[in-house]
């Protein structure tokens, strides 16, 4: 075993080597040659001025050395990358950091809490997609809830404005600073507190890392409701505030369902306590709740307790290939019916995210070497007894094939079939990043419009761009992603604002589960009457009064401006 | 000219393993089986002969307890012609193996014995060279590539050895076992795990092959490698030194 283990990974190794993106956490060390800085700014507004691609240089330069001197004026920040170019304001009331500031953080943290150095900070600015990029001089990093309230407490008294920022994966420009938030990192806070081995309850720190966790319970028998690509460097804390689906919601359900309780603290420094590990409890508001999915705009996550099921041994994998997107649909109502509670994923990805992956990605390896399809369906599911679960899918993959609704499949034969299965379902983000640049939609539609969506897109943009669709088919979730080999304001301008009223039309969310962040705080209406969104921002008034947490995102900053 | 097959079903090897507490092996209640990998690679070696017209058919065969047949099922929809489930108890060692295959050889008659190189559940690599030396057959084994000539009537397979590749010719039949690099195998299609339902897997007990299964081995406990120590940082050269000179005294 250990020699077949040790070659494998041998073999493995080359492409590890040119692979380093496969986990998110290699981020860091890859940044990528086409970006450069602007340095043509006075020294003073540097800092301000974000990202700069080289290839837009010659369309854009009008546009910004017309921001240039707005910079000068309001310090205001020109997103070449951001859904559609925005322009915000940093807001005047905010602070900047003070020595004295620093000596007080050093004070509470330590030294080694108190991080200034560049390069980290570089990292740490910059969101996963290289995309946003903020200009902190500060990244804390707080090893206690104490720690946490007291920065707060500062921070608020001090009108210090600041990000919360978990593995920094997020997806829509929330985990990093819009300008020079101070970076509040959770990841010291990353112990497992208790496991309860008859319940299934687990109770941790906020930064612990998904994919630690998962391996954790794995030793207990148990597994996490969720599951992302992002598993190896996304944390709980993250994932709850930004009430993370992924592969298994399906199956599981949202995290407003699984997490029982939370410990937060808000804006004042205030620690709410509501770490319940109870499966019921109707004792007043549930306001857990408030804080599932406000990417850290209301207060800090900082311990989480979360009701996980118990690791079921026999788990298959299909790979199947359907001619059209109807068959997709008929196939899925067919799964729930014949599959029914032994169901644990179906995931969707069209011919060209299927031809990216395979163009882009290394190590895939296509189950259909000889021919390619128009839709791909991923099935897994998850049982308790071997040969029962396996009739069950025989019996749906053989009515499937007679009804004409899979063209070809594959059943994974073993563990390391079934994971080159979901590597093409996971990696297809990945995959995207490689292919230069991409706009990124994360949708919520009914499903037998869903297609429709993608194909409009298609006519839309013509040639120029590449139309990819994905997603979790199974919760009626579209990632519509638009590839282009270099961003285009041209073509961004094809996609919005119509992609967003498209949506809107068709009673869809502009954020199924990614949030909106900094990318599409403005967008909020397009999902959410103007009554809701009053509401909402009289909630962050409350618990926020000075705004200082998270500012510029989820909600309009219109909506916080001093009259 | 037929080739014979033989796989086993061993622990996925992408489970970790862990000991039975009363260490008498390893764990494998609730725990996901496959193929083994090398067995695996073998069965695609065949398949590949065969769709190059240098085989007729290719018979899987393997030694075990029931369950053994859903291994069986997946070489079948993978794309074996037909199988041979051979009723036996779990633990079996090479060389009742390689009598059980002699005896099987004797009946099938293939052209060509392939055999996984070791199976990593025991890792003993002893099967496909005990069989061989029963049958008085020629073996290539850790074959990382395979040429058939139909009309001479030899095989040709390459070996990783060390520090190079030695290149073998072995007159036919012959017995080959196969290394990692050979051939990635094949995934089962949906259409051949259907027709794979209905291809035929005969049955022998070890009475029908006049085998008895009596072992001169005997596992007297299984326990895990000892677990290697998490690594330190160190946050100065000095401590480092003092850290080799006092803890280590290697300076
Ligand atoms: C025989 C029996 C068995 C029960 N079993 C269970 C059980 O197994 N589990 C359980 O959880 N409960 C149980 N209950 C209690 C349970 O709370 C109620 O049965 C039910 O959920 C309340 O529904 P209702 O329409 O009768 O509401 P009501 O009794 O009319 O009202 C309950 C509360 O909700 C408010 N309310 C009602 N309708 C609205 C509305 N449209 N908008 C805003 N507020 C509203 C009321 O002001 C009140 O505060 C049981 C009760 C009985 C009599
Ligand atoms: C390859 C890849 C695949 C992905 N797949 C999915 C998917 O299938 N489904 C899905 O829903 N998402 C997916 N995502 C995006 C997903 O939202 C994030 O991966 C994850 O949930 C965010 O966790 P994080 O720890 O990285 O948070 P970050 O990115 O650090 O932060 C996200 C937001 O949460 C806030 N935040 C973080 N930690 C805390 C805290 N402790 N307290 C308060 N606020 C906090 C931040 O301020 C920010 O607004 C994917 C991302 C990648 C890169």
């Amino acid at each position: 075993m250990e020699e077949w283990k040790a070659t494998c990974r041998l073999l493995t190794h080359c492409k590890h080597l040119f692979h380093g993106r496969s986990t998110p956490n290699f981020q860091r060390f890859c940044s990528s040659g086409c970006r450069c800085h602007f340095n043509q700014p006075s020294e003073s507004i540097k800092p301000y001025i974000g990202y700069y691609q080289q290839e837009l240089k010659s369309f854009s330069r009008p546009l910004v050395s017309l921001c240039m001197n707005q910079w000068n004026r309001c310090r205001s920040q020109y997103r070449l990358f951001a859904s559609q170019a925005t322009i915000i304001q940093r807001r005047p009331d905010f602070s900047t950091i003070s020595s004295e500031d620093l000596s007080y953080f050093k004070n509470i943290l330590g030294e080694i809490g108190v991080v200034q150095d560049e390069e980290t900070l570089d990292a740490v600015n910059t969101d996963w997609m290289r995309k946003y990029k903020g200009t902190s001089k500060l990244m804390l990093q707080p090893r206690t809830v104490e720690e946490v309230s007291q920065i707060l407490k500062y921070c608020n008294s001090r009108c210090l404005a600041v990000v919360p920022q978990g593995g920094n994966t997020g997806l829509v420009g929330g985990s990093v600073p819009a300008f020079d938030e101070v970076i509040v990192s959770i990841s010291h806070m990353n112990k497992i507190i208790s496991f309860d081995k008859v319940s299934g309850i687990l109770v941790c720190e906020a930064g612990c890392i998904l994919e630690n966790l998962i391996a954790f319970l794995d030793n207990e028998g148990f597994v996490m409701p969720l599951d992302l690509g992002a598993k190896g460097s996304c944390q709980i804390g993250g994932n709850v505030s930004t009430n993370a689906g992924g592969l298994r919601l399906l199956r599981y359900g949202s995290l407003h369902g699984s997490v029982l309780g939370l410990e937060v603290v808000l804006a004042n420094g205030t620690v709410l306590d509501m770490l319940g590990t109870l499966r019921k409890d109707n004792t007043g508001y549930d306001l857990k709740h408030l804080f599932i999915g406000s990417e850290g705009s209301l207060g800090i996550v900082t311990k989480v307790s979360i009701l996980t099921p118990p690791k079921l041994s026999s788990v298959n994998v299909c790979f199947l290939a359907c001619k059209d997107y109807a068959s997709c649909l008929k196939l899925l109502l067919e799964a729930k019916r014949k599959l029914g509670e032994i169901l644990s994923a179906f995931e969707f990805l069209d011919h060209d995210a299927m031809d990216l992956v395979l163009k882009h990605l290394e190590g895939v390896r296509n189950p259909f070497p000889f021919s390619m399809h128009n839709f791909y369906v991923l099935i897994e599911t998850t049982g308790s007894s071997e040969s029962y679960d396996r009739e069950k899918l025989d019996a749906f993959l053989l009515n499937s094939m007679e009804n004409d609704l899979i063209s070809d499949g594959v059943v994974a034969q073993d563990i390391t079939q079934a994971s080159s299965c979901w590597h093409i379902r996971e990696g297809i983000p990945e995959a995207l990043m490689k292919a230069g640049g991409v706009y990124k939609y994360d949708l919520s539609i009914p499903v037998e419009k869903m297609y429709d969506l993608v194909e409009e897109m298609r006519v839309r943009l013509d040639a120029s761009a590449k139309v990819v669709a994905y997603g979790h088919l199974g919760d009626g979730n579209l990632h519509l992603n638009i590839s282009t080999p270099q961003y285009d304001d041209n073509i961004l301008s094809q996609i919005e604002p119509f992609v967003y009223e498209w949506t809107s039309k068709h009673k869809g969310s502009i954020s199924a589960e990614h949030g909106l962040g900094l990318m599409k705080a403005n967008k909020i209406h397009y999902t959410k009457s103007p009554e809701t969104v009053q509401l909402m921002a009289s909630i962050k008034k409350l618990l926020d009064p000075s705004g200082i947490l998270n500012p510029y995102k989820v909600l309009p900053p219109s909506l916080f401006t001093k009259s | 000219m037929k080739i014979m097959v033989a796989i086993k079903r061993v622990v996925d090897y992408a489970v970790k393993i862990r000991v039975k507490p009363d260490k008498s092996g390893v764990e494998t209640k609730n725990v996901k089986m496959s193929m083994n990998p090398f067995c695996e690679i073998a069965l695609e070696e065949a398949l590949r002969i065969k769709e190059s017209g240098l085989a007729s058919e290719v018979v899987a065969v393997s030694v075990g307890p029931t369950q053994f047949l859903e291994t069986l099922r997946t070489g079948l929809a993978m794309g074996a012609d037909r199988a041979i489930h051979v009723e036996a108890p779990e633990k079996i060692y090479p060389l009742t193996i390689a009598k059980i295959l002699k005896a099987l050889v004797d009946v099938e008659k293939p052209g060509l014995l392939l055999l996984g190189k070791q199976a990593i559940d025991n890792d003993q690599n002893q099967t496909g060279q005990m069989v061989a030396g029963l049958l008085k057959w020629p073996q290539g084994t850790f074959a990382s590539k395979v040429v058939l000539d139909k009309e001479k009537q030899v095989a040709t397979i390459d070996r990783e050895v060390d520090g190079g590749i030695e290149t073998l010719c072995l007159d036919l039949p012959a017995v080959i076992t196969t290394d990692l690099r050979l051939n990635q195998p094949r995934y089962a299609t949906l259409p051949n795990i259907m027709k794979a339902k209905s291809k035929p897997i005969k049955k022998f007990t070890l009475q029908d092959l006049n085998v008895e299964i009596k072992s001169d081995l005997e596992v007297v406990e299984v326990t895990e490698p000892p677990k290697r120590k998490s690594g330190v940082i160190l946050s100065s050269v000095d401590e480092l030194i003092d850290k080799l000179k006092n803890e280590a005294r290697v300076i």
